[in-house]
Order: structure tokens, then sequence, then C-alpha cells
């Protein structure tokens, strides 16, 4: 018996959250048809070590031309289990994020902060056959954004997940304890508030290496698929 | 033990360097591309295009589309599918992602061939997931194909669409001089709203 747990909508935001304003006109307006899932749902690409570069899970060094970034280094590791609680081993997490000064290497980005010539700010890894994953980074910088008048985004890290197959694929934005702009920010309080904590990232002391970098978990959670192969 | 799924957050505007590096020339590498024929692969070559359109009819040029479809003989590159006669192309993953800012007409496109029926009954289709800025959860969309009238009108999941809205899910075919190209516009919202799927 094939079963794949449904998208929970009381823990995503609506389409439209007339806070965070540029939602007003990209948000889907009218109902999603439900369809029951099919194989299409069902599977999904896999990506496996060919995608993966030796540095591509250390974001202070993978972005080094002459030195070390600047920054509060850190490390961030936790798990990514299904919805049903079983870890989701060999997946692929990509993640992007802007520097210690609140820039990103974005062509796009024009927020008047240094770009740091070591730091790019992108990478993946797979989780390993525990559905564990780490990152090394450099803590991101808030920075200003033009939502409203004095809108700040929070310290984040954007993390891309496949997960088993194409329906629990999830993007989403990894925060960090206590950072006060979480209150203010229109995209993190879109997500309903009993969900929302759920985005925050703790941290650890146990998981924090000695005169080297802070650390926090983030323990990830998608859908689930508890499925037999089709035969035939 | 049940958990609770993390929730969705925005793809942003600054995905490019993230997830389509190589697209936007930036100078590390992305898993996946547009260009989903590699190799040896059965089937019609064809070529997928279109724009995404905010509720005012603007072009979206931030928005992510992610592609993924089964091989000519209806397979999906996966261990779930263990139909036999298992006509797998090993090049053939059948997924793909473009980002709509690299081209002037803030267009995306995927060069791929033509899927497949996955199953007895049903008209071959590509699932499609869009990601932008403003989007705070992905959207998943079907494109199915105009050249298919009577597959698509036998099709259980486009029998499910209320009928006016059934051509937003069509991709219209015409021959050009590098072969087939399907048409495939998103609308995010609007009198020709593109059908979404709770899949």
């Amino acid at each position: 018996m094939t079963q794949l747990t449904k998208r929970d909508w009381s823990s995503h935001a609506a389409f439209i959250s007339p806070e965070y304003k540029s939602s007003s006109l990209r948000g889907v307006s009218q109902n999603l048809v439900k369809i029951d899932p099919e194989l299409a749902e069902l599977t999904g690409p896999a990506f496996g070590q060919e995608v993966i570069g030796p540095l591509d899970h250390d974001l202070t060094k993978n972005g080094q031309v002459n030195g070390e970034p600047i920054g509060e280094r850190i490390l961030v590791t936790g798990t990514v289990f299904d919805e049903l609680g079983q870890p989701v081993p060999n997946t692929l997490i990509e993640v992007w994020q802007a520097n210690a000064a609140g820039r990103y290497v974005h062509k796009r980005d024009q927020h008047d902060a240094p770009i740091d010539p070591n730091f790019l700010g992108a990478g993946r890894c797979l989780t390993d056959e525990n559905g564990r994953y780490k990152f090394y980074t450099i803590k991101p910088g808030a920075y200003p954004w033009g939502n409203h008048p004095n809108a700040w985004r929070p310290n984040h890290i954007h993390f891309s997940l496949l997960g088993p197959c194409i329906s629990s694929r999830l993007v989403t934005q990894m925060y960090f304890p206590g950072d006060p702009l979480l209150a203010y920010d229109p995209i993190y309080i879109a997500t309903p508030e009993a969900a929302r904590e759920r985005l925050v990232s703790e941290f650890s002391l146990d998981v924090t290496e000695d005169g080297f970098a802070l650390g926090y978990i983030f323990n990830i959670v998608v859908r689930g698929v508890n499925a037999t192969p089709m035969e035939a | 033990m049940s958990m609770k799924q993390t929730p969705s957050q925005t793809v942003g505007p600054y995905f490019a360097y993230g997830l389509t590096a190589q697209q936007y020339r930036y100078a590390n590498t992305q898993i996946a591309d547009n260009q989903l024929v590699k190799g040896q692969v059965a089937g019609e070559r064809i070529r997928i295009t279109g724009q995404v359109f905010d509720g005012n009819g603007a072009a979206v040029d931030d928005a992510l589309i992610e592609i993924w479809q089964a091989n000519a003989a209806g397979r999906f590159n996966h261990p779930l599918d263990q139909r036999s006669p298992r006509t797998l192309d090993t090049d053939f993953l059948g997924y793909g992602r473009c980002g709509t800012g690299t081209s002037s007409d803030l267009s995306f496109s995927f060069d791929t061939i033509k899927p497949g029926a996955a199953q007895a009954g049903h008209a071959p289709f590509i699932t499609v997931v869009v990601f932008m800025r403003g989007l705070l959860s992905h959207a998943y969309t079907r494109l199915y194909f105009s050249d298919e009238a009577s597959a698509n009108q036998a099709d259980p999941v486009l029998s499910k669409v209320a009928e006016p809205r059934r051509a937003t899910l069509l991709a219209q075919r015409k021959e050009t001089g590098t072969g087939p190209e399907y048409q495939f516009d998103i609308h995010m919202q609007g009198a020709e709203e593109t059908v979404f799927f709770d899949v």
C-alpha cells in the first residue's frame, strides 16, 4: 500500500499574505485542485555523491580567494526526517545565504554593504545514511529590503531539499534563536503561529566545536512516502 | 512516530547562485539545468517554453521552474517504478531546472523528450513546480500536450478540473525550424490563472 502524507496546510503560509507585499500579485488565488498521488507524485529525482565536491559543505572555504571570510564561523547540523518519523538518507540539501555584512553575491543585490571576496554563500551536501547533515559557514547578517519602511530581514539561511519524491520538495529558510527581527518579518510571520518555531534553529553547546565554531541544530521534516515499488 | 512538516518559505529573489548558478553565469556549479536529454535517449525531442505572469499580467523575471517527467515509455527513473518492461534510458533522469531571469523575454525553456503516458487510460504530462519571490509555498501544476486531444479527454486528473480552466494546462504545439515546441505560460492569477494542484 502506497502512502504519501498530504501537504499540511496548517504548517504552511497562505499563498496571499497581505503583510508580505509581493505575495499579493504572485500568490495562487484560486483553490488548489486536489488529486490523488500517482507515480509522478511518488517518484522524483535522486542525486548522489557525483554532484558533491569536497568543499561544497564548507562555505567558510568554498569561496576563498586570498584568505578567510570575515564573520562569525558557525556550523549547522541536523537530521532530515519524513513526516512518518523516518530519517531521510542520501537526500540533497542546497543552501545559500548573505555574508556576515548582510550582502548576497547575487548580482541583483544592491544593498550598500561590503561583498566579502572570500565568501560565496552557496553550498550543498547529502544527508548520510542516518539522515544527518552538516554545513560549516559564516553567520549571515541582517539586511534591509523594500517591503515596508525600515524593513529588515532577520538572519537566515535558505534551504532547498528534494526528499524522497517530487512531492516532498521543500524550500525554506532557517532562522536563529533570539533574533529580535523575527517579530517584524512578514515572511516568517506569514507562517501559522503554531508552526513558526520549526523554522528557528537551536543553539547547542554540544555540537559547538571547541575553539572553532558555534553550533546550531536545524532538524527538517518533509512529507513522507511509505511505498512499495510498482511492478507489473 | 509522526512529526510535523517544516514550513515552506519563499525561494526569495537571490536563488540564482544557489540553485541555478551556471545558468546565471556564476562561478559555482549547479546540479540540474534545462537540458534533459543527455546521451542516448529514446523519444521525440521537444522544447518547452513559457513565461510566468503575475496578477498584473507582468512577466516574472525571478521565477524558478522545475520539471519532473517520465521517459518516452512512460517510466520514471526512480526505484518505485519497477514495471516491466523496464525500458529505462539510464541517461534520462527526467528532472530539469530553469530560472526566468536570463532570456530577453523572461521565458523559461527545457529541451527534453515527450513523455509517454505513465498509466493506461492517462494522458502524458509533465509535472511543473513553480517557485518565486512572493510565493511562500511552491505550486504544483501539470503540463499536458495540445496534440493529445483524445487522451486528454479521457484523463482522470484533467477531468477533475472544471472544463473552462483545462486550457490553462495545455501546452500548445507548434513546429519550428529546430523542431517541435510547446508553449506553456503560467499565470499566477487573473482570468487565465493556471490550475495548481494539491498533490
